[in-house]
């Protein structure tokens, strides 16, 4: 079949989407990122409280502009992705 | 995600730096021949790395209850190899560390390591090893982007036990806890990178198989057979 791939990969995201809405109604979780954890677990292992040696030399001053530089990110990707695919449908029947 | 900065003492970071340092040197030195001698796959290596872009600004959730982002390596690998990923990947922890505090620049050894090195040395045999016994193209580079993905967590949970070895157990109890976070939050991202990685390779058999063969990454035959399906 033409399109086998991309139903698998369908549903592969509808199954990740209804694990997550799953997840998110039964219990409560953080949604905190992993490497927030990982400084915990530090802490766990060797029964001391870890001071960081060195600092980010910038720091996003909040959440939204943190996630504008993410948005940012993603975006120059996406853009260079759309931009080649398209270079290279050129000329070629959308419908072929 | 990737090691914080400065949450790994200074004697580890120059250790991995040093590591990671001549993937680096030989990347580039691999980049300079394809800029040469195969010109017309620029694109599709401004694709491969435009991947990583998209895919690790991607902080997705997991079943586990807490958030972490794929990698996006596993296509760069399979189509130009390990080395020339590398550098790929430490375009992207730059960014991250500058911009974001994301990472760090006394971490950026270390993380490129695991991201921009050992996942994709990963991928790269995975997809060799795959097409070697004949299995499905598609299977091959799901696998590959995959385990991949997961790997690269696996390498950091390693990295941070070995720099934080635990008081009663050691590395081993120290690397178990620290798989738990990573290695474990990571599972279903893993699977969908690789799902998703599967699905752009269909689409550059599509438009341009004829490069992949140039590349060396698909032999002849298998290209024309896989065009021919899809048609």
């Amino acid at each position: 079949m033409k399109y086998t791939l991309e139903l698998v990969v369908l549903a592969v995201l509808l199954i990740f989407a209804g694990a997550f809405v799953l997840v998110q109604n039964t219990g409560e979780h953080e949604w905190s990122g992993t490497d927030d954890q990982a400084g915990d677990v530090i802490n766990e292992m060797t029964g001391t409280e870890y001071e960081p040696w060195a600092d980010p030399l910038y720091e996003p001053p909040s959440g939204e502009i943190e996630s504008l530089f993410f948005c940012l990110q993603s975006a120059i990707g996406a853009l260079v992705i759309g931009f080649f695919f398209g270079y290279y449908y050129r000329g070629r029947r959308i419908n072929t | 995600m990737h090691i914080m900065e400065g949450f790994l003492p200074p004697a580890w970071c120059l250790f991995w730096l040093l590591v990671s340092a001549p993937f680096v040197i030989y990347g580039m030195y691999q980049l300079r021949i394809l800029m040469r001698e195969k010109r017309e796959a620029l694109p599709l290596l401004a694709v491969a790395g435009a991947f990583v872009f998209v895919l690790s600004s991607l902080k997705l959730p997991s079943v586990s209850g807490s958030c972490s982002h794929p990698t996006g390596t596993g296509l760069g690998a399979i189509l130009f190899g390990p080395f020339i990923t590398a550098i790929l990947g430490l375009i992207v922890l730059l960014y991250q560390a500058i911009f974001l505090a994301h990472g760090g620049l006394t971490t950026l050894g270390a993380n490129l390591f695991s991201m921009g090195i050992a996942g994709p040395l990963l991928a790269y045999a995975i997809y060799r090893g795959g097409q070697k016994v004949g299995l499905n193209t598609y299977l091959t580079v799901f696998l590959a982007a995959a385990l991949a993905d997961l790997f690269t967590y696996v390498v950091t949970a390693a990295q941070l036990a070995l720099a934080f070895p635990a008081e009663v157990g050691g590395f081993v109890t120290s690397f178990v806890a620290f798989a738990a976070v990573y290695a474990v939050t990571q599972v279903p991202l893993a699977i969908i990178e690789g799902a998703v990685i599967a699905l752009t390779f269909k689409y550059i058999i599509d438009v341009r198989a004829e490069i992949l063969v140039k590349l060396g990454v698909l032999s002849d035959g298998v290209a024309a057979r896989l065009q021919r399906v899809q048609a």
